[in-house]
């Protein structure tokens, strides 16, 4: 459950940007999680009350947008759509694909009080 | 005081069977799932505030803060991952008998619990430090710099973390090593590299390990590594078996290839 240690760093960027943002309390918290990236969003959802609690973000809602995974084929060149790191490319099957996009996990915005 | 990040963390440990515990805080907060109640204020003043940031930068910048470290003093870091079993310490062990009179080797072992590994390298002759991870998966970057100068790791050495045996959670968090080499054994199936694919994206050298149980277990060598390279076109894969010292010697080579001498 390496989610658990995500929420912590979570927890801890919210308590700096409280600080030099001059909020005392987070009511949203936006996170953008590829669909690339080993972080399971039911996995965060599940932890976060739990790790939120008695925290300036205790009772905030979760909102977890999703990056779809994109790659550059190193065989053709081309852009491809990837669901999983191992997709073959759609065009010449080719397992060699870059991950370009895909492997994000970041807060991307707060709504604060 | 924590000498790489500053922290003010004391050391508490003792020089000679040092146990550090990672993630503490983590302890604190209870299991229990609570329902959820989104009190929204809407009265008061809410403001939109943009963040834009990682969730791995902390450890990330003690991953670098420690990989400026290792540049620092020649210290070849790897940062072993594996399946619980698959032989990374049997593979330290008997890595350390052949290396250890070339250049000094330091052994970092992570483990939920227990001191049994940190035990097994200590008797192979080498300085080891056993970091208990309690309920975390994975060791971290924090944990590793303050190991580093808990173990007076030596200039121009060999550094080896053995992470816990886990192939999800490793994966996503560097340590500042220069490589992360997962150890594959032949008993778990040669399919594992696309059922973990993020380990084996991650790593730079994958060992398989265990190829004297070969004739006893339907695993397909070639199959695996097709997997593998699906996953990670540029893996370096080499086969051996750690008991046995099959093949043992291409990973020796590989290791005094880059262990800087002084
Ligand atoms: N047959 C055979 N057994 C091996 C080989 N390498 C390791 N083993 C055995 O595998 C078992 C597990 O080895 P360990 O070195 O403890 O494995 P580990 O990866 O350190 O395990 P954890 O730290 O618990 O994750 C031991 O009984 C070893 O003797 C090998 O090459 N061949
Ligand atoms: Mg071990
Ligand atoms: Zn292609």
């Amino acid at each position: 459950m390496h989610e658990l240690s995500l929420l912590e760093n979570v927890r801890e960027i919210l308590e700096n940007h409280a600080v030099q943002q001059s909020f005392s309390r987070v009511s949203q918290v936006t996170l953008e999680i590829g669909k690339l990236s080993c972080v399971e969003p039911n996995a965060l959802r599940f932890g976060f009350d739990v790790v939120m609690k008695g925290s300036l973000a205790e009772n905030a809602e979760l909102t977890i947008s999703e990056i779809n995974g994109l790659g550059v084929c190193r065989q053709c060149q081309r852009q491809v759509e990837m669901e999983s790191l191992y997709d073959p490319c759609i065009y010449c099957g080719s397992p060699f694909v870059k991950v370009i996009q895909g492997a994000e996990m970041r807060i991307k915005d707060l709504i604060v009080i | 005081m924590c000498g790489i990040c500053g922290c003010g963390q004391t050391d508490n440990t003792t020089k000679l069977k040092p146990v550090l515990r990672q993630n503490q805080h983590l302890l604190k907060h209870g299991h229990s799932h609570h329902g959820h109640a989104h009190a929204h204020a809407h009265h008061e003043t809410e403001r939109l505030v943009k963040v834009e940031q990682d969730l791995l930068s902390k450890n990330n910048a003690y991953a670098e803060q420690n990989r400026a470290y290792f540049q620092q003093h020649h210290i070849f870091t790897l940062n072993l991952v594996s399946s619980p079993g698959a032989g990374k310490t049997t593979l330290l062990v008997e890595t350390i008998k052949v290396l250890k009179d070339r250049f000094p080797i330091a052994v970092i072992e992570g483990d939920q619990q227990t001191e049994h590994d940190a035990d097994r390298i200590r008797a192979a002759g080498v300085p080891a430090l056993q970091i208990n991870t309690g309920r975390a998966c994975h060791l971290d970057a924090h944990g590793i710099g303050h190991a580093i100068m808990d173990l007076g790791v030596r200039d121009h050495s060999l550094l080896a973390i053995e992470n816990v045996g886990n192939l999800v959670c490793p994966s996503s968090f560097d340590l500042g090593e220069a490589h992360k080499v997962v150890v594959l054994s032949v008993t778990e199936g040669d399919d594992k590299p696309i059922k973990y694919p993020d380990m084996f994206h991650a790593a730079d050298l994958m060992l398989i390990n265990k190829t004297d149980l070969l004739p006893y277990v339907d695993f397909d060598v070639e199959r695996c590594i097709q997997y593998a390279r699906q996953v990670n076109p540029d893996i370096h894969i080499i086969k051996l078996s750690t008991t046995k010292g099959d093949n043992f010697s291409e990973w020796t080579d590989w290791l005094i290839k880059r262990v800087k001498p002084v």
